[in-house]
């Protein structure tokens, strides 16, 4: 099945999928959005990809595989916790640094932002593997 | 401090045992026994304190939430069974570090008898009941690595198994009566119990309790009916044999047994069963142990003979009995590994076990003939040996005894005389009998192997001539523990002349007559057992085995049927009745439908979202009702949308396209579309689909009204930033007050992913 429009819409798509992918996962702490949600929009993006263009196609074009992916998804959420070990409290416990204090740029950062990051990765990346697997047949 | 210490380094020897052998080489078994030897010199060294009726206590919490701890408890009771233990697994470690030589594997066969070591000494010095059974359980799984030690032969691995399925199961009964006993006391500590035994006995648990615990220690300490995996264990390397099948592990029950005797004892059930219990063992296990002729198996029957006669003394509980059980324990222990390890270095000589096939082999090994003679003396309670005092204290106790004393004297005196001819016959027929044909000659087995035995005999030797000096401290405290109203009879070896003193003579005097006309005797008896005898305990056991498996087998098969629809029905059917029961039982069911102040343009959507279900439900075609899915999945975003909730209304959007994507890829390969149901199918599935509707929209709404707890949600929106600095609540429990569940949640999709992506690999590669 081959769709002009739909390789067009696409190739284009796939990349703007992404940057909106990473903003929702960003934006998830204090607005509508996380992980979960940015990495079913990662996942979207590639399996958009995969029907107009065929999976084996899809996979030349990508750096990593999707096995990998979830692996390192589940790898960062895991370490996200250990911080909090180092700490001296239980795992998993949130830690917090806040960057430029008292400036115009005040950013807090902590663990759970990674631990969200490694649940985008984690839900993206089992997304394709179930999906490249089934559409591949 | 220093019993529990003990314990713990004799577990990290059992651990590196293994690892060490190669670099000891043929010097592990005496390396090894160093240990064991240090821990029998301390207990010996406590006999003094032990004297003056001091009880050394520790204490280590071990689950404090649970009011669990390691407590040990050493008493009389504790420090004669403890030098058992610890004197007779240091011989049997010397003993095995040689035997073991031509086998392979040697290293980890130490190891499982230092770990078995372990468990036993933990048992006898627990003060605490789920202690106890820690240790109780793991004595149950070294004895099944050992006794499966040469797991290439089927039968050995039959026979742990067999072992293991009923002291395990014994094990489990314990465990429930442990439980059950330390409800009334709430304490599992053995110094409450032992405070008050009344509590119990007048509490409605105590026959409950009773039984299991009964159990518990009769399937460990091998009793009619429990007995037939005693022998079978016979199949075990000789050290283990001598260790565990004679001198320990079957003790442990005997050993519970008196350990809680001032707990349950005393009454009528109690005396009872444990009367009767122990008689039938007493004389079963003699009887079987007659027509054997494999070496070890006649010492295995009489072992579940004497463990018999323990438990039948420990049952009647007069003064007298206390006393016999303790001195026989003691005999019984010192003689019965001496004739196991015997049995392993006559075995290791002459290549048989048969008693057939051995004869005149007094010649050849003269010294170890002396030993097994003078072990086989105490066995048939000959003075001066110390067999000899045990015997007349279980005739006087016989005697003595409250009820049916005529019955227990009858069995008892014909248990003896079988023991008497047991000892004549094993003694002369390999000793001096007709000699067969040795593939080489057998020669003086060497030093390791001969210390154990002739120490324990020389032990039984000294103990017999001089009872009141050397048995008196080992046994006087112990019998105290058991039955805190009696006091240790002062032993002597002669008694003057009485009732018992003619039993003893007419015992030796019937021993020695069924030896004269045993070639008359013996094929009657064997007649007579395969007649009545015929079905073996074992058959019988491994039948019940077998009609288990088939059983499972059937439930399995009802249960995992493997048909997806009915697995889904069963969870649906079983899920929604149960909120059903439920919720018409907490509250009365209001349904307030109010339509009133829903906009029109949501209406359209709510007709739309209908609409498209009915025709999902009517459609022929997978892709139309696919699609009709979709328009459902999407209407519902629609509405909560409309109620602000972007969260869900954005996952929503992702799910439903995502599901309808990878649907409509599994739709595409399969078959087209055909009517298979009847009616009648249908119908049930209409029914289903009902109740489970319903019972989501009924659960919704009375979500609405009912409140059953405080909600958190109050809690998570003030902590939600003050706490975790974000704002999106949602997302702040995602990652951060329940990030565990999520790390759990994203850990089950990966696996299931990887599930899939294997199953659809695997089946491509095979096709």
């Amino acid at each position: 099945m081959e769709s002009i429009i739909l390789q067009i819409a696409a190739r284009h798509l796939r990349p703007l999928l992404i940057v909106l992918s990473l903003v929702v996962l960003y934006r998830g702490h204090n607005e509508p959005g996380g992980g979960f949600i940015g990495g079913l929009m990662f996942g979207a993006a590639y399996i958009l990809y995969a029907m107009a263009f065929g999976v084996a196609k899809t996979q030349e074009s990508t750096f990593f595989n999707p096995i990998n992916l979830t692996a390192l998804g589940l790898l960062i959420a895991v370490v996200s916790g250990l911080p909090a070990l180092l700490l001296g409290d239980s795992f998993m416990t949130g830690a917090w640094y806040t960057f430029f204090k008292q400036t115009a740029f005040e950013l807090k950062l902590g663990t759970p932002l990674i631990f969200d990051v490694g649940v985008y990765f984690a839900v993206a990346g089992m997304l394709m593997l179930v999906m490249f697997s089934i559409m591949e047949e | 401090m220093t019993t529990g210490l003990f314990l713990l380094i004799l577990l990290l020897v059992a651990a590196i045992a293994p690892f060490l052998r190669k670099y000891l080489k043929h010097q592990a078994g005496w390396i090894y026994a160093l240990w064991p030897f240090a821990g029998f010199l301390y207990y010996l060294s406590l006999l003094p304190v032990i004297q003056q009726g001091e009880i050394l206590i520790e204490s280590y919490e071990w689950i404090p939430v649970l009011g669990l701890s390691f407590t040990f408890y050493v008493d009389g009771l504790s420090v004669l069974f403890s030098l058992l233990v610890l004197g007779i697994g240091t011989f049997i470690l010397v003993y095995a570090g040689y035997y073991m030589r031509p086998y392979p594997m040697k290293g980890r066969f130490l190891g499982y008898l230092l770990l078995f070591m372990t468990a036993m000494q933990g048992i006898v010095v627990s003060g605490n009941l789920i202690t106890m059974f820690v240790f109780w359980e793991l004595t149950s799984i070294s004895s099944y690595l050992l006794i499966g030690y040469y797991h290439e032969k089927p039968e050995a691995r039959a026979s742990a198994l067999q072992a293991l399925l009923i002291t395990g199961f014994g094990g489990l009964a314990l465990l429930g009566g442990f439980v059950l006993l330390a409800i009334p006391y709430d304490s599992y500590e053995l110094t409450t119990l032992l405070s008050d035994g009344d509590v119990i006995k007048n509490h409605y648990l105590y026959i409950p309790a009773l039984i299991l615990i009964l159990i518990g220690a009769f399937t460990k300490s091998a009793q009619f009916p429990f007995h037939f995996w005693l022998p079978g264990a016979m199949t075990a390397p000789s050290p283990v044999s001598a260790y565990l099948h004679s001198a320990t592990m079957v003790k442990a029950g005997v050993f519970l047994l008196a350990r809680l005797n001032p707990v349950l004892g005393g009454t009528e059930v109690w005396s009872y069963s444990l009367t009767i219990v122990g008689v039938t063992t007493m004389f079963v296990g003699a009887w079987l142990s007659v027509t054997q002729v494999d070496l070890k198996r006649i010492l295995a029957y009489t072992t579940v003979s004497a463990l018999g006669t323990l438990v039948l003394l420990i049952g009647t509980g007069t003064e007298y009995a206390i006393n016999a059980a303790i001195v026989f324990l003691l005999v019984h222990a010192l003689y019965k590994g001496t004739l196991f390890m015997m049995a392993g270095n006559i075995e290791k000589k002459t290549g048989t076990r048969d008693i057939r096939y051995l004869g005149g082999l007094f010649k050849y090994m003269p010294f170890a003939a002396i030993i097994m003679i003078l072990a086989l003396v105490s066995m048939a309670g000959v003075p001066p040996m110390l067999g000899f005092l045990g015997k007349e204290l279980i005739y006087e106790a016989s005697v003595a005894a409250p009820k049916a004393h005529l019955f227990i004297l009858t069995l008892g005196f014909l248990t003896n005389v079988i023991l008497v001819f047991l000892s004549l016959r094993l003694a002369i027929d390999i000793f001096w009998g007709k000699e067969p044909v040795y593939d080489k000659k057998p020669q003086e087995p060497s030093l390791s192997l001969i210390l154990g035995p002739f120490l324990m005999v020389l032990a039984s030797f000294v103990l017999g001539l001089l009872p009141s000096a050397m048995a008196g401290p080992l046994t006087s405290k112990a019998i105290t523990a058991i039955s805190p109203l009696h006091d240790a009879i002062i032993l002597k070896l002669w008694h003057g002349f009485n009732i018992v003193l003619a039993l003893s003579v007419l015992t030796l005097l019937s021993g020695y007559l069924v030896f004269r006309y045993r070639h008359q005797l013996l094929p009657a008896i064997d007649r007579f057992n395969i007649r009545y005898f015929r079905r073996e305990f074992t058959r019988v056991f491994f039948s019940m085995i077998d009609a288990f498996l088939v059983f499972t087998k059937l439930k399995t098969r009802a249960l995992q049927h493997g048909y997806h629809r009915f697995y889904l029905m069963t969870l649906f059917v079983v899920a929604s009745v149960m909120v059903w029961v439920m919720i018409w039982r907490a509250d009365p069911i209001i349904l307030e439908l109010n339509f009133s102040d829903m906009p029109i343009n949501l209406i359209a959507v709510v007709v739309l979202i209908i609409a498209a279900t009915l025709s999902a439900v009517v459609s022929n075609s997978r892709v139309v009702a696919l699609i009709c899915m979709g328009v459902i999945g999407f209407g519902i975003t629609i509405i909560f949308i409309a109620y602000s909730g972007v969260d869900l209304a954005i996952t929503m959007i992702m799910v439903e396209t995502l599901m309808i994507i990878l649907a409509m890829a599994v739709v595409y390969h399969l078959p087209k579309y055909q009517n298979f149901s009847s009616t009648g199918a249908r119908m049930r599935d209409a029914l289903v689909a009902t109740l489970v509707g319903t019972f989501f929209m009924v659960l919704v709404l009375q979500a609405g009204t009912s409140t059953l707890d405080a909600p958190i949600s109050a809690y998570y929106k003030e902590a939600s930033y003050s706490l975790a600095f974000g704002r999106n609540i949602v997302n702040v429990i995602l990652v951060d007050f329940r990030a565990l569940d999520t790390l759990g949640e994203i850990t089950v999709i990966s696996i299931a992913a990887l599930g899939i992506y294997a199953m659809i690999k695997l089946t491509k590669k095979t096709n």
